[in-house]
């Protein structure tokens, strides 16, 4: 029996579009999920029913509106919804990782480092991090010569694979994958699939959001179905 | 349930009020900043931004409310009612101060060493030799090269004044630097390079910051923690990349959508 | 002489000077203010001092007044012409008959005794003036003893000569608290006025400051620990009296390069040779 290590409990969350005279779009409500220790969770519903809402919610980007997020952390349940910014942070760096479509990075800043960072924040030596961080990107097939430099210019899929080796080289317990293969080959695919099936075994609790079927087919344990909500007008 | 934050604040801005005449430039500011993280503070001109920064490094006197630091021995001063000599060997030590102008900070005609050192003598630093040491180690961490150390400031470019003056802040260990705009008016490629380096800096040697800044980009990569500010008043505030990527408040996402993309 | 008060300044003056002094002997490398009054001569040939001098003045004083070491020369000449006659005194070219000693640039070779009090004509009584032009900051360094600056100064100097390249108006902490201006003398004699004996007293006309080093007072030069100060003095003995320890002037004989270097003093020059003869003739 499996640990359960992220549960939300009435979950809601809209968007108040203030420019827009006020408008409120709900997009999110009573959300119960659970995801245990080595489970991995795909949402799953047409485009539009708040899938990357829910997920930016868990890693508090947006705001939760009502409900509660509840995370282990250092073997304690904290409420993420509403907490302290300082703790948002401490749970995000230790606990909670993150793989979003975008890479938001400092400029100029090697793309190896920025993939260490993940690592050092949390105490690795700067040698340690770096090494740990080149095998991670080799994994990905992100080839050697790219590593010293940033990643800005490079394509959207080299972009998107420095960000699953900075989300997978942390070993979160709990990780929230948006998209993670949208723009990869089938060989860097089945890269990823793989990294998903370690981090599983070691006990990590995976939700994701995944569009291509044979990638979801490969990694998801069971689907988490998100219905539309009505826009008030 | 949550567990405590045990830790105390390291700055903490009570109910803060200043008027110049009729505008009221602080109007009730509460903000609290924690050792080790960068706070941010965005809004447009004329939001209070700067006046917030200046009140709470002492710079400045509120009309009413109370700025409060907490001294390494976790001591809690009020820094308005400090005496004078406290204050002032606060900025000369556990304090830093980064102007948007570098030219305001560093003395023009004294050396790049001299500039790092000063802090250090001002401290009773008597030594030569070791004074050098440590400004040649603070140039090398703002990534200026050893071998400029007798150079005075006037023969350096804009951003590496700008290093210069984050060097000479680094020379005393502080724990807390307050940053004016600390990459306005410098080009991009020299806007980038400093972001990088006051982000490694803070990180690695554990440093406070209250940032001020107009440029919501900065604000995204190097705080935590934001402050949107507005006719004087705090109207958002919390987890940078939650208010700038979901705003609440109406002046918020105003801000928020008037940056251009690049 | 009729006319004039003695020794030049009328009482009242005196009085605001001296109150000046008191203060300055009371809180000594501190500046204080006065209202320095028109001389009759320029600001820069030592109107501080002549007030200084003309306050504490006695009938009984023995004046000797000098100029970068020398008795003879105009500006010494002419003040002390100008207390021997407004004020009767005697004066004197002795360093030791001497009670009061009104000096520019130089301390006498001759060590000072208690019953003696030296006058330093200052031109800048701020040391910090040249490293921070506002007035305002240099009263709040001198208040809360915020000296670093200073030694930014020095180690300006060290990085870019190899050492402290001060020769005159070497920059002194006083009684371990106020850093105080020694006038332009050489740094050759900054030594000598650490726990001097006698009183020192400078004066500043066109700045308008006074201050004091009382008798027997700590005065430091300013220096690292790695570079300590060091007195510097031309490797020479003196060509009219053979002396090595005292200040040497260079002095050019002709045009084709020839130069010799005697004592600035040219009193205690004058008394070696003194001295020297009278034990030649014994002998």
């Amino acid at each position: 029996m499996s640990a359960p290590l992220l549960r939300t409990e009435g979950l809601a969350k809209s968007f108040t579009l203030h420019l827009q005279k006020g408008t409120r779009i709900p997009v999110l409500r009573d959300i119960d999920l659970t995801l245990t220790a080595g489970e991995c969770v795909v949402l799953s519903g047409p485009s539009g029913t708040g899938k990357s809402t829910l997920m930016r919610s868990l890693y508090g980007n947006y705001r939760a509106e009502g409900g509660r997020i509840l995370a282990r952390h250092r073997g304690d349940w904290v409420d993420l919804a509403g907490a302290d910014p300082r703790l948002v942070l401490e749970v995000r760096r230790d606990t909670l990782g993150y793989v979003s479509q975008f890479l938001r990075v400092v400029p100029r800043v090697s793309t190896l480092e920025i993939v260490a960072e993940a690592l050092t924040l949390r105490g690795t030596s700067h040698d340690e991090a770096v090494e740990r961080a080149r095998t991670m990107l080799l994994r990905l097939n992100l080839p050697e010569p790219l590593h010293a430099l940033p990643p800005a210019t490079f394509s959207g899929g080299e972009q998107q694979r420095v960000n699953l080796a900075r989300g997978f080289i942390g070993g979160h317990p709990i990780l929230l994958l948006d998209e993670p293969t949208a723009s990869l080959d089938a060989d860097n695919r089945d890269a990823v699939v793989a990294l998903v099936r370690e981090a599983k075994a070691s006990g990590t609790a995976i939700l994701g959001i995944v569009h291509d079927t044979p990638t979801r087919d490969a990694i998801a344990d069971r689907l988490f179905h998100l219905t539309p909500l009505q826009a008030a007008a | 349930m949550n567990a405590p934050l045990l830790d105390a604040p390291l700055l903490e801005a009570r109910d803060l009020r200043l008027s110049f005449g009729s505008i009221r430039a602080l109007d009730g500011v509460n903000a609290t900043l924690w050792p080790g993280e960068v706070l941010a503070i965005v809004g447009e001109s004329g939001s209070g931004k700067t006046t917030l920064l200046n009140v709470l490094s002492g710079r400045a006197r509120p009309d009413m409310g109370q700025a409060i630091y907490r001294d390494p021995e976790g001591a809690a001063h009020d820094v308005h009612a400090m005496p004078a000599p406290q204050l002032r060997a606060l900025h000369r030590s556990d304090w830093g101060f980064v102007h948007q102008n570098p030219r305001d900070a560093l003395r023009m005609g004294v050396s790049a060493g001299g500039n790092v050192g000063e802090r250090l003598m001002a401290q009773g630093a008597r030594h030569y030799g070791s004074i050098r040491d440590t400004a040649i180690d603070r140039l090398r961490q703002v990534e200026i090269s050893a071998d400029r150390i007798d150079d005075l400031p006037r023969t350096f470019s804009g951003g590496m004044l700008q290093r210069l003056q984050i060097a000479r802040t680094l020379a005393t260990h502080p724990r807390l630097v307050f940053m004016d705009e600390p990459t306005g008016g410098l080009d991009v490629s020299v806007q980038a390079r400093l972001l990088d380096l006051i982000r490694s800096l803070v990180a690695r040697l554990g440093i406070a910051v209250v940032l001020v800044t107009h440029d919501i980009a900065v604000a995204r990569l190097l705080a935590g923690r934001i402050l949107v500010m507005r006719h004087g008043q705090v109207v958002e505030t919390g987890l940078t990349d939650q208010v700038l990527d979901d705003p609440q408040h109406p002046y918020t996402q105003l801000l928020v959508s008037s940056v251009l993309q690049a | 002489m009729s006319g004039y008060n003695f020794a030049y300044l009328d009482e009242q003056t005196k009085r605001m000077i001296r109150r000046a002094i008191l203060k300055a002997v009371a809180i000594p490398g501190h500046q204080v203010p006065f209202g320095a009054r028109e001389m009759p001569l320029p600001y820069g040939w030592g109107t501080g001092g002549i007030q200084v001098t003309a306050a504490i003045l006695g009938q009984d004083d023995v004046l000797k007044v000098i100029d970068q070491g020398a008795d003879d020369t105009t500006n010494a000449v002419s003040i002390r012409r100008f207390f021997a006659r407004t004020a009767g005194v005697a004066t004197t070219t002795r360093t030791t008959k001497a009670t009061v000693i009104q000096t520019r640039h130089r301390i006498p070779e001759t060590p000072l005794r208690a019953d003696q009090i030296l006058v330093y004509q200052v031109p800048l009584p701020e040391p910090l003036a040249k490293l921070e032009p506002s007035r305002a900051e240099t009263r709040q360094m001198h208040a809360l003893a915020e000296y670093g600056l200073m030694h930014v100064k020095l180690y300006e100097d060290i990085a870019r000569f190899g050492h402290i390249a001060i020769s005159y108006d070497y920059p002194v902490m006083v009684n371990g608290r106020y850093l105080m201006s020694p006038s332009p003398i050489p740094a050759f004699d900054t030594p000598k006025m650490h726990r001097m004996p006698a009183l020192q007293l400078f004066g500043a006309g066109r700045e308008k400051r006074i201050y004091a080093v009382p008798p027997f007072t700590s005065v430091r030069p300013l220096d690292f620990d790695d570079h300590p100060f060091r007195l510097i003095r031309a490797p020479h003995p003196c060509a009219l009296c053979g002396a090595r320890d005292s200040y040497l002037d260079e002095v050019l004989t002709d045009d084709r390069g020839g130069r010799m270097f005697v004592c600035s003093d040219t009193d205690y020059c004058a008394s070696r040779r003194d001295i020297a003869e009278a034990a030649g003739e014994a002998a």
